[in-house]
């Protein structure tokens, strides 16, 4: 279709045909200020997820209740399990006179019908754009009687027309150090290792970090640990807050032999005052994602703590090589797109490259200029990383375009990208945040050994059903 | 124990009086309004609806944004639906209210996207008024055969100010296609509710009558309030097709702008949802003396009335049709109570839900030999409240925005057999050990509208009171060894 056609006027086949063209992708890519599907969510759905892995926090959402009903709804989805969060439901009053009088009555309230250990507050946009200060209220809210004097409470700004929700979750976790961890005892240490996982929708990540660290010998802390949260038992009885990191554990954080993070885009902050502020040995790595990936982790775990890697990890790890030798052929040579959060698809990469899957399109929308440094030095160092695109601040609208133009074998990411697999003709493997197409992926890990085992056996049975849905009956054969 | 059997299912004024001493004398106050029992002769029936969520306590109510973009204008599918302020209001509202349509994405249907003008701090600072200009333009070169964008603003765009009218006005005019500003900001009002009203509102300032049908007929309806969730509204025109009647438009599941452009020329409007667009019938029954009719199309014994309460209507060729149509399909729905009543008879049920479904799913349950012992709205006004007193039993509860809290708390004293409510009701319950449909999602099955709808709601109900799962939760080693050997 030529610039000076109107496609008003064509065939709906031909609009939709001009869609998959080369032409349209340019169009597309130069659009400016229109966002079209985006993949990210606003930054308190993250400060919600951080505050959950705090045993007996309550999360209290200060602005309009409709955010938290759908911050709630979008965790519902993912995990299928309960998320219990407050809001202090501002409306136009308080857009007039501000969210004082709401905060102060709704501590009240949560404080006496849901009997938190503490609470974690956190801002949506309305409360940002009218400047409640958080700080005054939460004394305020304290003097007048809402909760006792020395009720835990912490509390991050976490505007959603800032950044995503990893930056809220780095706010929240932040705001859970400086709030409520009690000030560094000078040289003494507690002698533990303070494990921190950045905005992981997996419970079967978080308990795969305790495993592998423990395995080690090394007295550890996850920090926050949402894994019981985001997967609680079914005993026939709910628990409201049904575990997580001890508030003793959180108030001892900064006395931590040691600090890890295992996402870098999600901590950025974080990891800034624990090791910049705090002056605590800090590292951070790669979110664990295939067997380089947890070779490295495993390695910074020796060097902070001293401790060998067990013979029985060495085990696991011959066992995820073999599984990777095994399905090799499977996805060598394979093009992939992938789109999804920062430290997913920085984990990702190096996974699909040691496989000798060729990444050709990645799509951020919440990445950073330093991400796009970090990824790209990644494909750098891998031939097959060679001709892979890297797209930040995209949707999943640019995506199909590249899908169309440029096609590829695979898409990984979240549910979202089922519409542009579907168009694509291509199969989706859901990775990320939120799925909420199918069920208890999230319990299985994607990271260390084991997580490369899972991916390794997603990816490859992938393309073998696919082989099988739709070979003509000449190539069906039992043997793939 | 036997006497706790008999008080199944049964509440009492003591009960929620015991229920509601949990709270801050305040909230206790506040919230005693909400909750009432059904006594006979009806004589405590009187609930506060529709007024402000107490702060600090659980509830599953949204916001102005949620009725509007979530609820009205999301499902009209050749539109693009611009969520204008910050990314997230948009991205939770995508795609999860299962409004099936018709068409090509991109093309002539755009509801499994999300639009959005993904706003960051200059955009607080300097407005949004520049920016939503130029994303207009780009909506109309990037899919040329768009019939209409709306503007849904969220919270920040209030509060700063911006002009969506002004800039709607002016690009509707260079762009050659209806831009509609909806003032549907989060804080607005107390719940979704007010969102309803004003994208009803907008419907009528900026698209209703705006556009002729050329050919008007005598049997022609609209069919209101049907969000075609998991392929509702298609199940119902099939029954008013069937009739004889011409359903040419619905509102707004599986519709069109032209829809809603030309609805002032139908006989009729029949609205399911009453809550979500009574506003809009009660505009055109006003402006174009069209009437309207509530109808409820869960169940059979419903759907029969519905059905003749709708065929009276028009003329016997109608009436006739109308039986004819209830003669075909009593046969089929006679099989589905003989497969479940069964298995399903004397069963307790408690729903919470929004819109219609806290009433309008009764008859259903009660085909099924169910009932329904507590019910409540989130966000319901008098008028919900008023046809729903008139089809409880004795001794139910009847609860406005409940809480999380008083929920689980009734749910303890009443022990239902099923409860049906939301997706942040489900797991709750589910972990307690209570089977549980999501009834706004239909758990993501259905339709459960209409006849196809109904063998899907009786099978969906009897899956979940009989799922072998729920005798699981107690590992051997809890229970009695020779209970577990035997």
């Amino acid at each position: 279709m030529s610039e000076n056609t109107c496609a008003c006027t064509q065939p709906k086949e031909e609009v939709a045909e001009w869609l998959n063209s080369v032409e349209y992708k340019e169009k597309n890519f130069s659009r400016k200020a229109l966002a079209i599907n985006p993949s990210k969510a606003c930054q308190p759905l993250g400060a919600l997820l951080c505050a959950l892995g705090i045993d007996g926090c309550l999360p209290f959402v200060h602005g309009s209740q409709g955010c938290a009903a759908y911050f709630r709804n979008t965790l519902n989805r993912h995990l299928r399990e309960p998320v219990p969060t407050v809001s202090d439901s501002m409306t136009e009053d308080s857009a007039v006179f501000g969210g004082q009088a709401n905060l102060i009555e709704g501590l009240k309230n949560a404080y006496q019908i849901y009997k938190p250990q503490m609470i974690a507050v956190f801002t949506s946009c309305m409360a940002e754009v009218i400047g409640d200060d958080l700080n005054a209220f939460i004394t305020n809210a304290r003097n007048a009687g809402s909760v006792p004097q020395d009720f835990p409470i912490a509390y991050a700004q976490t505007p959603s027309f800032v950044g995503s929700h990893i930056t809220g979750w780095d706010n929240m976790f932040k705001a859970l150090l400086q709030s409520l961890a009690d000030p560094r005892h000078g040289r003494w240490t507690n002698g533990r290792l303070y494990v921190v996982p950045g905005f992981d929708a997996y419970p079967g990540n978080l308990r795969e970090y305790k495993r592998l660290v423990s395995s080690m010998g090394i007295p550890m802390t996850m920090l926050p640990d949402a894994s019981e949260a985001m997967d609680s038992p079914h005993t026939g009885e709910y628990q409201i807050y049904p575990g997580g990191t001890p508030m003793s554990e959180l108030a001892d954080a900064l006395n931590a032999s040691g600090f890890i993070f295992m996402q870098r885009y999600s901590t950025v902050g974080s990891f800034k005052f624990v090791k910049n502020v705090q002056k605590i040995n800090t590292e951070v790595v790669t979110m664990p994602i295939g067997i380089g990936n947890t070779d490295k982790f495993l390695m910074a775990l020796h060097e902070m703590t001293g401790k060998p890697i067990p013979a029985e990890l060495e085990k696991e790890r011959g066992r995820a090589v073999d599984s990777a030798t095994d399905a090799h052929q499977y996805i060598h040579g394979k093009r992939f797109a992938m789109f999804g959060d920062p430290d997913l698809l920085l984990g990702l990469t190096g996974f699909l490259l040691e496989m000798g899957g060729i990444p050709a399109h990645i799509v951020c929308t919440n990445g950073s200029e330093q991400f796009r440094k970090d990824i790209q030095a990644v494909l750098d160092a891998s031939p097959f990383g060679k001709d892979c695109g890297v797209h930040i601040g995209r949707d999943l609208w640019h995506l199909r375009s590249l899908l169309m133009t440029e096609p590829v074998d695979m898409l990984i990411g979240d549910s979202h990208g089922k519409f542009d697999a579907k168009d694509a003709n291509i199969p989706l493997v859901r990775i990320g945040f939120p799925i909420m197409d199918r069920v208890n992926l999230h319990r299985s890990p994607i990271v260390g050994y084991q997580g490369a085992i899972n991916l390794v056996t997603m990816i490859a049975n992938t393309f073998m059903d696919q082989t099988d849905r739709t070979c003509p009956d000449r190539l069906f054969e039992l043997m793939r | 124990m036997a006497e706790q059997q008999d008080q199944k299912g049964c509440a009492t004024r003591e009960m929620v009086d015991e229920v509601l001493a949990a709270y801050p004398d305040k909230a206790q106050k506040m919230r005693a309004k909400h909750i009432t029992v059904k006594e006979e002769g009806c004589a405590s029936c009187s609930i506060r609806s529709n007024s402000k969520t107490v702060p600090g306590l659980m509830t599953a109510r949204g916001c102005a944004y949620a009725g509007a973009k979530g609820v009205v204008f999301g499902p009209v599918k050749d539109m693009v639906h611009i969520s204008h302020g910050p990314v997230g209001c948009g991205y939770y509202s995508w795609g999860n209210r299962r409004n099936l349509a018709e068409g090509t994405l991109g093309v002539d249907n755009f509801v499994p996207f999300q639009f959005t003008s993904d706003f960051s701090e200059g955009d607080i600072v300097y407005g949004g008024d520049k920016k939503l200009e130029q994303l207009c333009r780009e909506v109309k070169e990037l899919f040329p055969t768009v019939k209409g964008i709306s503007v849904m603003s969220e919270c920040p765009v209030g509060l700063i100010g911006d002009d969506i009218e002004s800039v709607s006005k002016r690009m509707s005019k260079e762009l050659g296609i209806p831009i509609v500003p909806v003032r549907c900001e989060g804080f607005r009002g107390i719940s979704q509710s007010l969102g309803h009203h004003i994208a009803n509102d907008a419907v009528r300032d900026h698209l209703l009558a705006k556009k002729e049908r050329p050919d008007p007929g005598p049997y022609d309806v609209s069919l209101i309030g049907d969000y075609n969730i998991g392929g509702d509204a298609w199940a119902s025109i099939k029954i008013l097709e069937e009739m004889g009647l011409k359903v040419r438009n619905t509102w707004t599941g599986d519709s069109t702008i032209e829809m809603l452009q030309t609805a002032h020329q139908v006989k009729l409007n029949l609205i399911h949802c009453y809550r979500s667009m009574n506003y809009i019938c009660k505009h055109m029954e006003e402006e174009y003396g069209i009437p309207w009719l509530e109808f409820n199309f869960f169940g059979p014994t419903k759907i029969k009335e519905s059905i003749r309460k709708i065929a009276a209507f028009f003329d016997e060729t109608i009436q006739e049709k109308a039986e004819a149509v209830i003669a075909k399909y009593d046969p089929l729905m006679q099989a589905t109570i003989e497969k479940y009543r069964p298995r399903l008879e004397g069963k307790k049920v408690m729903l919470y839900v929004g819109g219609l479904r806290p009433r309008h799913v009764i008859g259903a349950y009660e085909d099924l030999g169910m009932e329904v012992v507590g019910t409540g709205y989130e966000f319901a006004h008098k008028d919900d409240y008023d046809r729903t007193f008139p089809m409880m039993g004795d001794n139910t509860v009847i609860y406005d925005d409940v809480t999380a809290y008083e929920f689980e708390e009734f749910v303890n004293r009443m022990r239902p057999d099923l409860i049906g409510s939301g997706i942040k009701e489900k797991y709750v319950f589910e972990k307690m050990g209570y089977p549980f449909r999501q009834m706004h999602s239909w758990d993501y099955s259905g339709p459960y509208h209409a006849y196809d709808g109904f063998p899907i709601f009786a099978r969906d109900m009897d899956i979940a009171l009989s799922s072998p799962t729920w005798g699981l939760a107690k590992a051997p080693w809890q229970k009695d060894a020779k209970e577990v050997r035997k």
